[in-house]
């Protein structure tokens, strides 16, 4: 049994969950940042 | 608070990259299953990362219920969608363990099956709350959710209840475990529990942030309405010049 390709999937699809959800937050802190900054200017 | 989150950052890093050395390398090999086993130092925690955070959303959903406090709610929408992720992380470790352990990906046991439905009821309570205009959809989002956890407990202890084909619970399931297995899950465990605060702290931020930017925008369509023709006839004073003396 080649276990070991398992073992590096599962901890490269934890990692690629956790750094699409950071991801997600990253994008959605900018575009919010943005509209704060349209709505100061206004 | 600010300069607090910077040092638990690294702090959470320097846990993560420790636990996983932890798991990689110091963990023994398990004798039947070899290192696929090691999947478990990251499921394991997560599922019960998962269960934590769904806890905390039922809290804070009875709170909100009780209180109607918008902070409280804020806290519930963010433990349930940092809880989808570690609920995901489970979901998708599990098949790629039981792949070369069962020689199936997925089989529609108590123990799995109630964990996808725990998932599903999470992503529609989330759902719930992106697409409801509705001025009552936390109110509605709350009573989901308390209905929702019922299915935690359903989840832990189905193996216990039924026969099932996933392994035992590693407490209180009368299985055994090498002490040295245990030390490397509770390292990953605290390491996943920094993760899950410090993803949580972020998006509580983010979800103030946002429910600021709501308000000013509110505000702003208002005082945009004031300056408009019916704040013509309430105040002459603001009518436009339209003649263009």
């Amino acid at each position: 049994m080649n276990s070991i390709k398992f073992l590096y999937a599962a901890y490269a699809a934890t990692w690629t969950i956790h750094l699409l959800y950071i991801g997600s937050l990253v994008r959605r802190y900018r575009r919010l940042k943005q509209e704060l900054s349209e709505l100061k200017q206004k | 608070m600010k300069r607090l989150f910077p040092i638990l950052a690294m702090l959470t890093a320097l846990m993560l990259v420790y636990a996983l050395y932890q798991a990689l390398v110091v963990a023994p090999t398990e004798r039947t299953m070899g290192d696929v086993q090691r999947i478990f130092y990251y499921h394991v925690p997560s599922a019960w990362t998962a269960f934590l955070l769904f806890f905390v959303n039922l809290v804070a959903s009875v709170g909100y219920l009780v209180k109607r406090n918008p902070k409280v709610d804020a806290l519930a929408l963010v433990s349930a969608e940092v809880g989808v992720v570690f609920c995901t992380v489970v979901l998708v470790t599990g098949p790629i363990w039981a792949r070369p352990v069962w020689g199936i990906w997925w089989t529609w046991d108590v123990r799995l099956t109630s964990t996808l439905v725990l998932w599903l009821i999470y992503v529609s309570y989330l759902l719930l709350r992106r697409f409801s205009d509705s001025a009552q959809a936390p109110v509605l989002a709350a009573v989901l959710a308390v209905f929702g956890a019922l299915d935690i407990p359903l989840v832990y202890f189905s193996i216990w209840f039924f026969r099932t084909q996933h392994p035992q619970p590693v407490i209180g399931g009368g299985g055994s475990i090498d002490p040295r297995m245990w030390r490397v899950l509770l390292i990953n465990w605290m390491a996943f529990l920094c993760f899950a605060l410090l993803m949580g702290w972020s998006r509580y931020r983010l979800e103030s942030m946002r429910r600021e930017v709501e308000e000013a925008q509110a505000l702003e369509s208002l005082l945009g309405d004031d300056r408009g023709p019916s704040a013509e006839i309430r105040n002459p004073k603001v009518a436009p010049n339209r003649s263009g003396q």
